[in-house]
């Protein structure tokens, strides 16, 4: 393609190409510092959705190794979000090295806080905030869990902040790490932000988990934390995963093991500061 | 079948199908007891209430045994 960009991102490699050279140069930007892959595993095209969408009106459809048929495009402006929703999909899809759930971690000491949850629970926020106070970020989108040894492995994307999180973390970040503003997407309003330079230099290096979280924001509830029981982590991950059905008994042999082996909490919180805290009581409780 | 005790419920990966089943009691025991060999509503109540309290005799295995056909689990034969 016309314009293109090699990236690694923890174990996988990607090449994302466009048409357009704003989609590539506004990712070249974000992903400053992020090494070249020796080989990428998958490719993103942005293209025109019609041929003459290229400069009529430009809409830009998401495709690559796999794709999703009825997936709507992306005006030009929010090419960015395309590369980085083309991203998800490559991995959604087609990841099978890994047990992939749709979680943020964490790390310190080697060892690995998971924390999953609905969209909009805030994981994704709380991974971000915990990244700028003592905590190495590994992901904010997936967490890829290795089959054999039980391990996480690192997945620093650039963190996609939305709404009411950007000036949360505006606050903690310097400016030149955020991406553009994003107005008016499917989601809202988005700003990318770029992971501390240590999360990026350590990305090949993966953590044990030791704890789940499911954290919950909610400004009207008074924070608190409650143990979950085994099964419904069980459950609640086989449904956070993407691919736990296509892997089969890999999948249940590595999930299980997890869920046996580690605590699990819900935590719910109404500010950073407080959703912190938690984690830090929880990770002295723990004796971690 | 690979089983995983999870607090009480049991987590179940069939391979025929690839498909994973949480089970509550008495369903784990049902199946243990099938396993000796295939049996009747009524042999499988007489098998599991030597070790286990059974309310509902053959009238509650038959139940139990529909939904864990219905899920893949047993078969008729």
């Amino acid at each position: 393609m016309k314009h293109a960009l090699n990236l690694q991102v923890g174990p996988v490699g990607f090449r994302v190409g466009s048409d357009w050279r704003g989609p590539v140069a506004a990712l070249r930007a974000l992903y400053r510092g992020y090494p070249e892959p020796d080989v990428c595993d998958f490719s993103v095209r942005l293209e025109p959705e019609q041929p003459w969408r290229r400069w009529l009106k430009p809409s830009v459809a998401i495709r690559g190794d796999y794709i999703l048929p009825d997936a709507a495009p992306l005006a030009l402006p929010h090419g960015l979000l395309a590369a980085e929703m083309g991203m998800n999909l490559q991995m959604a899809l087609g990841q099978k090295h890994y047990l992939l759930l749709h979680a943020s971690a964490v790390e310190r000491d080697g060892k690995a806080v998971l924390m999953t949850g609905a969209s909009g629970s805030g994981k994704s926020t709380l991974a971000a905030m915990l990244g700028e106070h003592g905590w190495r970020f590994m992901g904010d989108e997936f967490a890829l869990l290795d089959f054999d040894t039980g391990d996480l492995h690192p997945f620093p994307r650039a963190i996609s902040l939305k709404n009411h999180a950007i000036y949360a973390m505006a606050e903690l970040a310097s400016s030149e790490r955020f991406g553009p503003w994003l107005r008016g997407t499917p989601k809202g309003t988005i700003r990318h932000l770029r992971p501390r330079d240590e999360a990026i230099a350590r990305m090949a290096e993966p953590a044990r988990p030791v704890l789940i979280l499911f954290p919950r924001f909610d400004k009207a509830v008074p924070r608190a934390i409650r143990p979950v029981g085994a099964a419904e982590v069980f459950v609640r991950l086989t449904q956070a995963s993407t691919n736990y059905v296509a892997l089969g008994e890999r999948s249940f042999a590595a999930l299980t093991r997890l869920v046996i082996n580690l605590p699990s909490r819900a935590i719910d919180y109404s500010d950073g500061s407080s959703a912190i805290e938690m984690v830090e009581a929880l990770w002295a409780e723990l004796g971690q | 079948m690979v089983r995983v005790e999870l607090d009480g419920l049991t987590a179940l990966f069939h391979r025929p199908s690839g498909m994973t089943h949480i089970l509550a009691p008495p369903a784990p025991q049902l199946l243990d007891a099938l396993a000796e060999s295939s049996a009747t509503a009524a042999e499988l109540a007489e098998r599991l209430g030597r070790s286990f309290q059974i309310d509902g005799g053959a009238d509650e295995m038959a139940a139990r045994l529909a939904e864990l056909e219905a899920a893949g689990l047993v078969q008729r034969v």
